[in-house]
């Protein structure tokens, strides 16, 4: 254990050397002008995907509602500028795979006209909370950092277990990124206000900030817009990946251990991002839903890197136009390089849960062969959640899906530091991402059986009630022929006794 | 004279209701592992594996009859539990998995002859007599039988499109 990890009482976990933030970070905020089109995703949060609203050929306006949110997990999307829709269809979807998903693309006229936003509210505090929760839900925002959880919901599940402490996640502890930095550098007031209606959202009445030390600019603007409230403190947290994961940071500023398979509310706590506290300011108090956001652009392929508010939908190759390209990427990374999506292509749209786009050259990228495994424990001491990362890998090489369950998959938040600290290469967090995958389509599969189970018991049972019903009927014929074949035999010989 | 007699007579009696007893307790319903093994299994009985139904199929993969990927209806999940209850290593030399296949009913093709929706057993294909059929892909499980009884080939199985949703990273090789 090195002197840093002594000193700042973090045992988990990586500290990148060379974080790759700066020049990027300290770059002033530019503001992407508008491309000529935008594809604007259905599916951009966790839950059912957005269904449109609007028509091919229609015109729709800066803010405009173009598909609403389905079911009670789920989030609206909004034109981010005026246009005309040419096209509601696939498009490839920021995924590794290259598969595509469905996407409203919007032909931009340039004018970028105003509609119906939401309505403002000078003061959010007169509301009630369930009335704040709805305004952000029909701003469509959703968790900023990257999990894109829709805020609406996740307010009010923590209005309902009655938390006390909001944990504000201002980590940013992806290398590379700096969006968040950005954010709370040039708008500090908008995140501290946004925290405040959050507050008033979910009836905490605490909210601790944690900002990585790596930004001490942030910081500094962060402690400059909270004074004057109480409730608000801003704490600088220990820079080492990966503080922003929720379970993380609030084991940092609380103490408290947020217990395997529970949510951090169950201990009292919410963690929100500083960009969505942002947002929800924006959607509250100038009514202005979720359609741009802060995405830094970075990478040794990029010829001014920084960061750009840029609308969400722009695809990757007119954000890369913008900054400029020194050469051609050796690979497109959606969010950071530990955790962040290799892109199949530049022709792929952001989404809401976009905070960094890296255009990397092949000298950023290590591609080295694997070798067997030394047993070092490297990975058991970076591992946050105190994994045995060498285990779980091993079980999964054998297929044994379920020791590895046993053994806590479930718990691993696929953070990526036990593949970057192990000297052997080998891809662990690689067979994790496969693994989860696996498990949970064993237990699709299983739910399958037993409903199509359940149809084949149905039909057989069906199946004998009719033939039942049929022997009875049959039985019932047999049984009025017999009777009335029995009243004419008698009837004949009435009559016979009668002509006798 | 008496007392011996009554005394084999009375321990007759104990042993008797003991063994009366345990036969009751431990009474054993068929093969367990046969149970097992059924519960496993899909249970639409739909005979792809040529045995009469799910617990057929069940009974021969218990006394070594059947092989245990037999069930093509279940899949390579499926085999791979079976093959964990028996004991025994699936193996590369096991059925390649194609991946998950439905049914799916080509429009122009279909004459609304009826016979596929008798057969399904799980009620997935849906229609009426002299109506175009279509099949319900929720309640599907794949076992073909309806592809057998169409008299024009217009119900087939179809393999099903990868989505975002089920798409899976592959499995990362190791060093060796």
């Amino acid at each position: 254990m090195g002197l840093r990890e002594l000193l700042n009482g973090v045992r988990w976990g990586v500290h990148p050397h060379d974080d790759h933030k700066r020049p990027a970070a300290d770059v002033p905020l530019r503001v992407m002008p508008l491309p000529e089109r935008l594809c604007v995703p259905l599916l951009q949060h966790v839950g059912a995907p957005a269904l449109p609203v609007v028509a091919v050929g229609e015109r729709v306006l800066r803010g405009q509602l173009i598909a609403a949110a389905q079911g009670s997990v789920s989030a609206p999307v909004h034109a981010p500028s005026s246009g005309v829709i040419s096209a509601i269809g696939e498009v490839t979807a920021p995924h590794p795979s290259g598969l595509p998903f469905a996407a409203i693309t919007i032909a931009l006229d340039g004018k970028d006209e105003a509609g119906d936003a939401l309505a403002p509210h000078a003061d959010p505090f007169s509301l009630s909370p369930a009335e704040v929760s709805q305004r952000i839900a029909d701003a469509g925002i959703v968790g900023l950092g990257g999990a894109t959880f829709p805020s609406a919901p996740k307010a009010q599940l923590g209005l309902k277990l009655a938390v006390h402490t909001l944990i504000i996640n201002g980590g940013e502890c992806e290398p590379y990124l700096s969006s968040d930095d950005s954010l709370m550098r040039v708008r500090a007031d908008e995140v501290i206000d946004g925290v405040r209606i959050l507050m008033h959202a979910t009836g905490a009445t605490k909210a601790l900030v944690g900002i990585e030390d790596n930004k001490p600019e942030a910081t500094a603007a962060m402690r400059r817009a909270a004074e004057g409230f109480a409730a608000i403190e801003i704490r600088p947290v220990p820079a080492r990946y990966p503080m922003g994961s929720d379970r993380q940071l609030v084991q940092v500023l609380t103490g408290k251990e947020v217990p395997s398979g529970a949510r951090t509310a169950s201990i009292g706590v919410l963690v929100n991002n500083v960009s969505t506290c942002a947002a929800i300011h924006r959607a509250v108090r100038a009514g202005e839903p979720l359609y741009r956001r802060i995405v830094t652009v970075n990478g040794g392929a990029v010829a001014q890197p920084g960061n750009v508010l840029a609308p969400i939908g722009v695809l990757i190759e007119d954000l890369l136009a913008f900054v400029g390209l020194k050469e051609a990427p050796a690979r497109l990374v959606m969010g950071g390089p530990m955790m962040g999506i290799a892109l199949p292509h530049a022709q792929v749209p952001t989404v809401k849960g976009c905070g960094g786009i890296l255009a990397l050259t092949a000298n950023e990228i290590t591609d080295v062969a694997p070798s067997a495994c030394i047993r070092c424990g490297s990975c058991v001491k970076a591992c946050p959640m105190g994994l045995l990362p060498l285990e779980l890998s091993a079980h999964i090489q054998a297929g044994e899906y379920d020791k590895a369950e046993a053994k806590g998959l479930d718990d691993c938040l696929a953070c990526g530091c036990c593949a970057y600290v192990c000297p052997s290469h080998v891809p662990l967090v690689q067979s994790f991402y496969h693994a989860k995958g696996e498990v949970w389509k064993r237990a699709q599969q299983k739910k399958r059986t037993e409903f199509t189970k359940g149809l084949a018991q149905a039909r057989t049972a069906r199946l004998e009630r009719e033939a039942r019903e049929r022997a009875e009927a049959a039985a019932r014929r047999k049984a009025e022929r017999a009777a009335q074949q029995a009243a004419a035999a008698a009837s004949a010989n009435t009559a016979g006794g009668a002509s006798a | 004279m008496i007392a011996p007699i009554a005394s084999v007579m009375f321990l007759g009696l104990v042993l008797g209701l003991i063994l009366g007893y345990a036969a009751k307790v431990f009474h054993v319903e068929g093969d367990a592992l046969v149970e097992e093994l059924i519960e496993l299994m899909p249970g639409t009985n739909c005979g792809q594996c040529s045995f009469p139904g799910c617990s057929g199929a069940a009974n021969a993969i218990a006394r070594g009859e059947a092989s245990v990927d037999c069930c093509p209806g279940g899949g390579r999940a499926l085999a791979e539990a079976i093959a964990a209850k028996m004991g025994v290593s699936l193996g590369a030399g096991g059925k390649a998995d194609s991946g998950p296949k439905l049914a799916q009913v080509a429009e122009h093709l279909c004459i609304g002859c009826a016979r596929c929706f008798k057969v399904c057993p799980t009620d997935a294909v849906i229609g009426a007599a002299k109506q175009i059929h279509g099949v319900l892909h929720g309640a599907c499980t794949g076992c073909g039988s309806c592809e057998k009884e169409c008299p024009t080939g217009a119900i087939g199985l179809e393999p099903v499109p990868l989505t975002l949703r089920d798409w899976n990273w592959t499995k990362p090789a190791l060093a060796g």
